[in-house]
């Protein structure tokens, strides 16, 4: 997804001279192709997360479109009140980029993981929250949400080489994305992880039970409705994120379903621990969390076994 | 492995010996440890083994540098390189910690976290991992990860998040000060995360309360993951920013152990400031092909250029 992003936002820096990229030191091998096209509005500002978000609302006020580029954690909870008292509460175009959501830095441990950013932003009404599931709808994503005029978080996958089957890079905010019908379970999934859910549906395929998959990547604004709907059809949901069980996806959904009374119960995987140090590459870490493809049909599984059809 | 008792409070003097140690404290075989008796210290102490790493040095880091990053295929080998030697002077020389948690040891932060192969390996050295803990690194289910974790013992402080350790550190020299122990405390920061504005506040607050008893030591390499310092935001002089600042500052060169050893046994607990070591270092240090630059951030290393490696460090051993 950083790939596509970086490709991406090239491509509409081509187009739309208002756009400019800080990156707190960070996109060695991604950022290059930006940096050399665009040297005049490319810039390093330094290990300075902080500071980038502030210059970008200074730039952001004048009528440019700056996007700030860092390690998800670093770019969401290092600067959260300068995002918070800057770009949201002035309604300023600035897009905040975050690489590497959920355990995707593995090996790197504790500091480098972002378990909280979608549950820190999504709390702000004023800030657009988008969390892609793959590269192709990376691109869409960011086609369709750079312009609006005030800030944009955006939860991006490092990996760029996994697509989400069905997906076919769809994206509306506001909107969820079926990408596979079914009548048994309902799996909801939110960014990367899409990826291990899809493949969960097609496990449980296997055994004869089909689950509908459905991809929340619009998570600021919330598609209510669509999940109103799909979730009125289901007595069993599941969702699936790279996050802690608080904030994210999980609450988004909790949140519908109570609101609007609906009778379907919800099940969480999503990283229910603080780390407790042990590190390990992403796959390993999925499946101490319980976010393999594998622990998600298992899941599934047992919540069917123990309902009544 | 045994540790060499060390008792608290005992500042190692400097390698010629003119600094006698502040305060003469007694070990518990009742010789007074200075530095001579250190720098004569074999592997077998009368225990049989030893821990104090007195043999350590930067080459030796460095080898298992290259080792461990080799065989777990990652990066941030020139940044491991770069300190070594600090390390290496640090756990070889200077940190008095009878186990690592002895409550009473001197702390230590590695502030640039991204740097910890070079601790681990400093860890094995002193026999507080094993080697086969060792290689555990950057596995599945490994307490050695790219940056240190806290759980594994003798890290004081887990970072990776550049800009937070120094705070970490101040804090450490506050309470010991408050506790009216003559621990010290070691920050080892890099030079591009004092772009972080969280440094200076620490900065601010340790000269504030005259924090003698702590040690930022500055790996001046001029290089950062995107560029070079003097390119991103220039740095220069730093030795004037923390002077004026309010810190004891020493420019010294970051591969010259003995130097720094010194610069630390003179300057602890004594003076009204806290003191920084501008310690002037070659990113990469070590290995011809990686010096100064900004590729060996990131890059892990292949089959061939493992090889050259090696032989280089066979070379300086
Ligand atoms: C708060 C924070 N921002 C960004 C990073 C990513 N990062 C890791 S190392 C590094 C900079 C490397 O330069 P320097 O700190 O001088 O270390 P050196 O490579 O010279 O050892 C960056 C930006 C981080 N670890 N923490
Ligand atoms: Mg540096």
């Amino acid at each position: 997804m950083r790939g596509a992003f970086a490709k991406t936002l090239t491509e509409l820096a081509a187009k739309d001279s208002r756009i400019y990229l800080l990156t707190g030191d960070l996109g060695y091998m991604a950022l290059e192709p930006f940096a050399e096209k665009f040297p005049d509005r490319f810039i390093n500002v330094g290990v300075a997360e902080q500071n980038m978000v502030g210059i970008a609302t200074g730039l952001a006020e004048a009528g440019f479109i700056p996007v700030v580029y860092s390690i998800v954690t670093f770019a969401s909870l290092r600067p959260y009140e300068f995002i918070r008292n800057g770009p949201i509460l002035h309604q300023l175009p600035v897009r905040i980029a975050g690489v590497g959501g959920g355990v995707e830095y593995g090996h790197n441990g504790a500091t480098h993981y972002g378990m909280e950013d979608i549950g820190v932003m999504r709390v702000q009404p004023g800030i657009t929250v988008v969390a892609p599931a793959d590269a192709g709808q990376t691109k869409t994503a960011l086609e369709k949400t750079y312009d609006l005029p005030g800030p944009v978080y955006y939860r991006l996958g490092k990996d760029d080489r996994i697509v989400v089957p069905g997906l076919d890079g769809k994206f509306d905010l506001g909107k969820t994305q079926t990408i596979k019908k079914g009548k048994d379970v309902l799996l909801l999934a939110m960014g990367g992880i899409s990826y291990e859910t899809a493949k969960a549906a097609e496990l449980l395929s296997k055994e004869g039970i089909e689950a509908e998959v459905v991809i929340v990547a619009s998570v600021n604004p919330a598609p209510v409705e669509d999940l109103k709907q799909v979730l009125s059809q289901y007595r069993q949901a599941i969702t699936v994120e790279a996050h802690y069980a608080s904030g994210g996806l999980a609450s988004l959904v909790s949140e519908v379903v109570a609101q609007a009374g609906i009778n379907c119960k919800i099940s969480r995987c999503a990283i229910e621990q603080s780390p407790d140090g042990e590190t390990g590459g992403q796959g390993f870490l999925y499946n101490k969390f319980g976010l393999s493809a594998e622990a998600i049909a298992t899941k599934a599984k047992s919540l069917l076994c123990g309902v009544p059809a | 492995m045994v540790s060499l008792p060390v008792p608290i409070g005992l500042h190692l003097a400097g390698p010629k010996g003119q600094n006698p140690p502040l305060l003469a404290v007694q070990s518990e075989t009742n010789h007074v440890i200075n530095n001579l008796q250190v720098n004569n210290l074999t592997t077998k102490s009368s225990k049989g083994s030893t821990s104090t790493g007195a043999n350590m040095t930067g080459v030796k880091l460095r080898k298992t540098i290259i080792e461990q990053s080799r065989r777990a295929g990652v990066g941030h080998i020139g940044s491991a390189l770069s300190v070594a030697d600090i390390v290496s002077c640090l756990y070889g020389k200077v940190i008095n910690a009878k186990t690592p948690r002895d409550p009473e040891r001197d702390r230590f932060v590695l502030s640039k976290g991204h740097a910890a192969l070079a601790l681990y390996a400093a860890f094995a050295e002193r026999g507080w991992i094993t080697e086969e803990q060792l290689n555990t690194y950057c596995g599945d289910g490994s307490q050695l990860g790219v940056h240190p974790e806290h759980c594994l013992p003798g890290v004081d402080f887990a970072t990776g998040s550049l800009g937070q350790g120094l705070s970490f550190g101040t804090g450490a020299a506050l309470a010991a000060k408050r506790q009216k122990s003559d621990r010290r405390v070691f920050v080892l920061l890099s030079d591009a995360e004092c772009n972080e504005g969280s440094v200076w506040e620490a900065i601010m607050f340790a000269a504030q309360h005259k924090l003698n008893n702590l040690f930022a030591i500055l790996d001046l390499n001029g290089q950062q993951a995107f560029g070079y310092t003097k390119d991103v935001l220039n740095l220069s002089p730093m030795d004037e920013r923390w002077k004026a600042f309010g810190w004891d500052v020493h420019v010294v060169d970051g591969h010259d152990e003995e130097a720094m050893a010194a610069i630390i046994e003179k300057n602890s607990n004594v003076g009204d400031k806290p003191h920084v070591l501008i310690a002037k270092t070659t990113f990469g240090k070590g290995v011809s092909y990686m010096e100064s630059q900004i590729k060996w951030h990131y890059s892990p290393l292949n089959e061939a250029e493992y090889e050259l490696a090696m032989t280089e460090l066979e070379r300086q051993s």
